[in-house]
């Protein structure tokens, strides 16, 4: 019995210690390198702007443009050979006001866009661990 | 009779959670991030308590679940229908009726449970500190004359629990994991269903409760549970209990679990071991 209780406990503490984005480069390739990631964000882009819950955020975005930078912002973000030169995200999301079930819908977007693009699950988990860290960037400002 | 019209009510329920699909505007949360209802009625796993508030309602939204868990042991059959309300993300309010089956003894034990459940501080998905939640469960045994005559104290009891939960987006195997630990203060005998407090023992336990998930894909879970009980019954020893779980999420109306439990001896007829199954309608 305190077996079982010790051998939870060591999972927990397992759990504790995850990695995070270690295999970044390695992402980059599950995803298709750069083509594959701007048909990715090609994509969302068109969930996005079928998403009534969200799309408000977008009326005066230059969509061509949005695409380019969050484009731009994966690649970086997943070991890429690219430079980011976009604003970064607390800048670009002040005033917005989103709400956490914006950026969730945001994220299920994302989850539908990965899943008719055939991404690798094991690909998509680790996009969305780093795409969730900007949660506290983009959330409420 | 019963049972038949609760089955009717479900399906009907079922019926209708998939005819409106997805139209709803209180489904802010990830799909899953509401977990399921456990058999005392509060949201978490299926033996355990969770930080995690039931249903998807986010910030300033709100959301309904209604829940069927029945476990099918050896001697034993526990049935309950509960319904849980939360809002904003933050507060969960549930009530349960449980009602035990004594096949081998004969009779039934029943007993009706309130929760309220707050999440304090934290996000089980985003931010660097885990969910935390702080809940009661205030229990009222509606059979009390079997856990009188075995040596329980009281009828009513109120268990204090906190909970802690996380997920790690991309963990283990690169897939998603959840994990939650629950300390519960209790003076309940199996659950309350044998009342509160004993001869052996009439004071609160401080109990360590826990689960460990993993999603297969964004809709299967698989996970194992681990529940400490406390031992205040003379007459018969209580053990802890255990399970393994499958966990079914097809769209943010329906949940479906199923698990094999490990309730050791329960009133003192060994080996109770068997199926378990719980839905979920959320509206």
């Amino acid at each position: 019995m305190l077996s079982v209780k010790k051998a939870l406990f060591g999972a927990l503490l397992l759990l504790s210690v995850a990695p995070s984005s270690a295999l970044s480069s390695e992402l980059y390739q599950q995803l298709g390198k750069k083509a594959g990631i701007d048909q990715l964000m090609t994509t969302f882009v068109f969930a996005i702007a079928e998403d009534e819950r969200v799309i408000e955020h977008f009326a005066r975005v230059d969509i061509e443009r949005f695409h380019q930078m969050i484009s731009q912002h994966v690649c970086e973000l997943v070991g890429g050979p690219c430079r980011y030169e976009g604003a970064d995200m607390v800048e670009v999301h002040t005033g917005m006001a989103i709400t956490r079930a914006e950026f969730n819908a945001i994220v299920e977007n994302l989850i539908h866009a990965m899943e008719q693009e055939q991404v690798p699950l094991s690909a998509q988990n680790q996009l969305l661990a780093i795409l969730a860290q900007f949660h506290g960037d983009i959330v409420g400002k | 009779m019963k049972f038949l019209s609760l089955r009717l009510w479900l399906v009907a329920g079922l019926v209708a959670a998939l005819s409106v699909e997805q139209a709803l505007a209180n489904e802010g949360k990830l799909l899953a991030t509401g977990g399921v209802s456990s058999i005392e009625g509060s949201g978490g796993g299926g033996l355990v308590p969770w930080a995690t508030t039931a249903t998807y309602a986010e910030k300033n939204q709100w959301g309904v679940t209604a829940n069927a868990n029945f476990a099918d042991v050896d001697d034993f059959q526990l049935g309950v229908q509960s319904v849980n309300f939360s809002y904003d993300n933050r507060i969960e309010v549930s009530f349960a009726k449980q009602r035990l089956g004594l096949n081998t003894i004969g009779g039934a034990l029943k007993q009706d449970i309130f929760g309220v459940k707050v999440r304090v501080l934290g996000d089980l998905i985003y931010g660097d500190l885990p969910q935390f939640s702080l809940g009661l469960q205030h229990k009222r045994n509606q059979s009390f004359a079997l856990p009188a005559a075995v040596g329980a104290h009281d009828d009513t009891g109120t268990d204090i629990y906190a909970s802690v939960a996380k997920a790690w987006l991309a963990g283990p195997f690169d897939r998603t994991w959840v994990a939650n630990y629950t300390l519960r203060a209790t003076k309940a005998n199996q659950l309350g269903l044998l009342g509160f407090g004993g001869d052996k023992n009439n004071d609160y336990s401080y109990m360590s409760e826990a689960s460990v998930a993993m999603f297969l894909n964004r809709h299967w879970l698989v996970g194992a549970e681990y529940r400490q009980k406390p031992d205040n019954l003379g007459f018969v020893r209580e053990y802890d209990w255990r399970d393994v779980f499958v966990g079914w999420f097809p769209n943010k109306s329906v949940a479906l679990v199923v698990a094999y439990v490990d309730l050791k001896s329960v009133a003192g007829l060994p080996d109770q071991t068997g199926a378990y199954a719980s839905l979920q309608i959320s509206f």
